[in-house]
């Protein structure tokens, strides 16, 4: 019997690299986890898209963000790629997020994104994204702006399966 | 199973998972449903906490947003805090009990919140039930993202329902919501 909570791809860079992608993603789950634990190799911002759309200006988000004397809100529409972060990391330093997306494959839906994102050195915010599309996503990519994610960063995509 | 009378596909039994297994899910069908409801026949007795992982849409027209409410055993929660963010600003507050998704009305098309809420030690019948959520729709103008603590202190019974509505309206067709069950 399948299981309900399982990993589909995981990576623990051996090599430094500006962008990763988990491709072929099959539409058999519910929602989707990614988790990431990347490492800095320069003082960057990093970025996700799906189904290789880097252009199409159909991302949105609405953004709740901490960074350690106050909170705020903002608001990314028409964005072609949607920023993890607010705020940009330090080099060297690691975050953690964890991405959700709701019910992924379901073709009568635009896409909703939850994401958590958590820098002690600079902020912990939480995000709602949007991707005005009703295909099912196949593919999930997160680059950088510049310089890479250092060896040892780690990314690793979970499928969930509702009964 | 398509229920026409409800408009909800549903299904139930637990899929084999390690410690995170589903229990039921429920799919709103065509013309909307008034709630949906989770009830514990025996089969939640083997998980430590409960996670409830979903994306609705009010009925409602015109676009705006509405909040989905949540009971327990068929009795209001007692309190709510939330840490709120629309876009231009973010405040925390104490809010309706019940609250836990807001979420988008029929205006703004094919967009559905999203939400994943954990109830953790469900079953205890020492302690008070605590519930986070955290909620989120984006329309790309509009938005709301909503952090929820809720507390339900009506008594230390262990929970063997949940049911899910929104005020005054049905909740939209596609909407889903899936139940799962955490292991110790």
């Amino acid at each position: 019997m399948a299981a309900t909570y399982e990993p589909i791809a995981t990576t623990t860079l051996a090599s430094a690299t500006d962008i990763i992608t988990f491709s072929s993603i099959p539409s058999t789950y519910t929602d989707l986890v990614l988790i990431g634990n990347p490492k800095l190799s320069g003082s960057l911002d990093y970025k996700w898209y799906v189904n290789g759309d880097g252009s199409s200006g159909l991302y949105s988000q609405t953004r709740l963000v901490g960074n350690g004397s106050s909170a705020s809100s903002g608001r990314t529409t028409g964005a072609n790629v949607l920023y993890i972060n607010a705020n940009t990391p330090a080099s060297g330093s690691v975050q953690t997020f964890i991405m959700n997306f709701q019910n992924y494959a379901n073709t009568n839906v635009y896409k909703t994104v939850l994401v958590r994102y958590n820098d002690a050195g600079s902020e912990t915010a939480a995000r709602v994204a949007l991707w005005r599309n009703t295909n099912a996503i196949t593919s999930i990519s997160i680059s950088t702006d510049s310089s890479t994610f250092a060896v040892g960063s780690m990314f690793t995509l979970y499928g969930i399966k509702a009964a | 199973m398509f229920n026409p009378i409800l408009g909800i596909l549903a299904s139930s039994g637990a899929v084999a998972g390690g410690s995170y297994e589903s229990i039921a899910t429920t799919t709103v069908g065509s013309g909307g449903t008034s709630s949906i409801t989770f009830t514990d026949g025996g089969a939640w007795a083997s998980y430590k906490h409960l996670q409830v992982r979903a994306l609705v849409k009010s009925a409602n027209s015109g676009s705006s947003f509405d909040v989905v409410n949540m009971t327990i055993n068929s009795n209001n929660l007692t309190k709510n805090h939330y840490l709120y963010a629309n876009g231009s600003s973010a405040l925390a507050g104490v809010g309706g009990t019940n609250s836990v998704i807001n979420v988008p009305t029929s205006g703004y098309t094919s967009v559905f919140a999203g939400a994943v809420i954990d109830i953790l030690e469900f079953s205890s019948t020492t302690k008070n039930k605590t519930i986070r959520t955290l909620s989120g729709v984006d329309t790309n103008g509009a938005g709301e993202l909503v952090l929820y603590s809720n507390l339900y202190a009506v008594n230390t019974n262990a929970i063997t329902s949940l049911t899910f509505s929104i005020s005054g309206v049905n909740i939209a067709q596609y909407s889903h919501f899936a139940l799962y069950g955490i292991k110790d």
